[in-house]
């Protein structure tokens, strides 16, 4: 881990409502997010420091009556894809796969009546490590976040067609993911 | 709208994104059909699923909250710092401003002083009897004083000088009475004035050396009370030589 060195800012650039009182909140949410794209909780410690370290400087540009929920997730979003991980992650991301699609239809029997019976949340958890960074980040803004779709979109910087799109298509993943892992395949 | 239509749509309906009046509609259908009931409920677990496990799955440690927290505590150091400057600067520029008046003030009423006693000693000396009492002898000057002044005073012994006693006469400067001796070296005739001390303005108590006003030459000093202003058109060596015997015979 980096060392954490105090950063300064001019007071006539701190705007009424300081960073601190917006950003600390968000704090918990920010790590939990930032360690389900990493992976890992040093990396994931370097991301969220790194995130407040850039939001606190380009907080002077922050426009006090826009999002700054979504403004700091893209903040935290954009440097994991610039990270180590977040490139070799976004390696991975298919390309031509976020066109409109018809989402595939959950087959009878399925696993979600299976996952509330046994409860088990490690075969979730499992299944959602295992969803390409690109559907797993859209994932937890939905789901997690309980994000919009406009917040989404304005957080990953895409249309709302392809964060509907993707959406779609995690679900699915993790549909089956899920269907196999309770099949033991 | 049939039952498969619907089941695109049952994500964003799940997320509350559809539209009002086609949210009012889905409901209504979902009521009515059991397969797209089934599916909302299945896709509702799966979504309540995800939230339980997702939701809080890390949880960061103590110690990296408060790092954070202080590295994010703004210091307002660059404001602070420079405000303290400009602060003392600012007092720093009003006190030298201050003291530049004060002693600026303190000049100008010295120079008013010297004017007032220049000019009294040239209207001494163009008046048809420029002195009240008209002698060379300082015993009977010095006691021609008496009752006149509230003080007494010492005038040096000039046998060996070439200044010449020419008389005395009473003088006010600034409500204050005192002496006036006039005396003579050569061709040019000096005025010493004498006052109480504590009497004359504070302006006053400092002492100077010889110095050129209007044409004159003057110079102040306090002794034992009194405060002896020495002026005329003499040279400067003249008004140091004959202050130094009036300092000489006071002290003795």
């Amino acid at each position: 881990m980096s060392q954490v060195y105090p950063m300064e800012v001019p007071e006539d650039r701190v705007p009424a409502a300081t960073f601190e009182e917006l950003a600390m909140p968000l704090f918990d949410q920010l790590y939990n997010f930032a360690h389900w794209l990493t992976q890992n909780r040093e990396e994931a410690e370097d991301l969220v420091q790194e995130t407040y370290a850039k939001a606190l400087k380009g907080f002077s540009s922050f426009q006090p009556e826009t999002n700054f929920r979504a403004w700091i997730y893209r903040i935290l979003r954009n440097t994991f894809l610039t990270s180590r991980t977040g490139l070799k992650a976004s390696m991975t991301v298919p390309l031509n796969t976020d066109g409109e699609e018809t989402a595939i239809l959950a087959p009878a029997n399925t696993p979600e009546a299976i996952l509330i019976e046994r409860s088990n949340q490690q075969l979730v958890q499992g299944a959602i490590e295992q969803l390409p960074v690109h559907l797993r980040e859209v994932l937890l803004l939905c789901e997690v976040e309980e994000m919009s779709y406009k917040e989404i979109a304005e957080t990953l910087s895409i249309p709302m067609g392809t964060v509907m799109s993707r959406l779609s298509r995690a679900r699915n993943a993790l549909r089956e993911s899920l269907r196999r892992k309770i099949k033991g395949e | 709208m049939p039952g498969d239509e619907w089941q695109p749509k049952l994500d964003t309906y799940l997320d509350g994104e559809l539209p009002t009046e086609v949210m009012r509609e889905l409901d209504a259908h979902v009521r009515s059909c059991p397969s797209c009931a089934a599916e909302v409920l299945n896709r509702l677990q799966l979504k309540r699923a995800v939230q339980a496990s997702a939701a809080k799955r890390y949880l960061p440690t103590a110690e990296f909250r408060e790092r954070i927290q202080k590295s994010i505590t703004i210091r307002r150091r660059p404001a602070f710092r420079w405000g303290w400057l400009t602060a003392a600067t600012v007092a720093a520029l009003l006190i030298a401003g201050a003291l530049t008046f004060y002693v600026g003030l303190q000049k100008l009423r010295r120079e008013q002083v010297f004017s007032e006693l220049a000019d009294l000693h040239v209207t001494t000396l163009a008046s048809p009897t420029p002195v009240d009492v008209v002698s060379s002898d300082r015993h009977t000057v010095k006691p021609w004083f008496q009752g006149k002044i509230p003080f007494t005073f010492n005038l040096p012994e000039l046998k060996d000088s070439e200044f010449v006693l020419v008389g005395g006469r009473a003088a006010y400067l600034g409500q204050t009475p005192g002496a006036q001796l006039i005396y003579q070296v050569r061709k040019h005739q000096i005025s010493v004035f004498i006052f109480q001390d504590r009497a004359l303005s504070r302006d006053l108590s400092t002492d100077t050396p010889v110095m050129r006003k209007l044409s004159f030459n003057a110079k102040t000093w306090s002794q034992d009370g009194l405060r002896y202003f020495v002026v005329g058109d003499a040279a400067p060596e003249d008004i140091q030589s004959l202050s130094q015997l009036l300092k000489k015979a006071e002290r003795s």
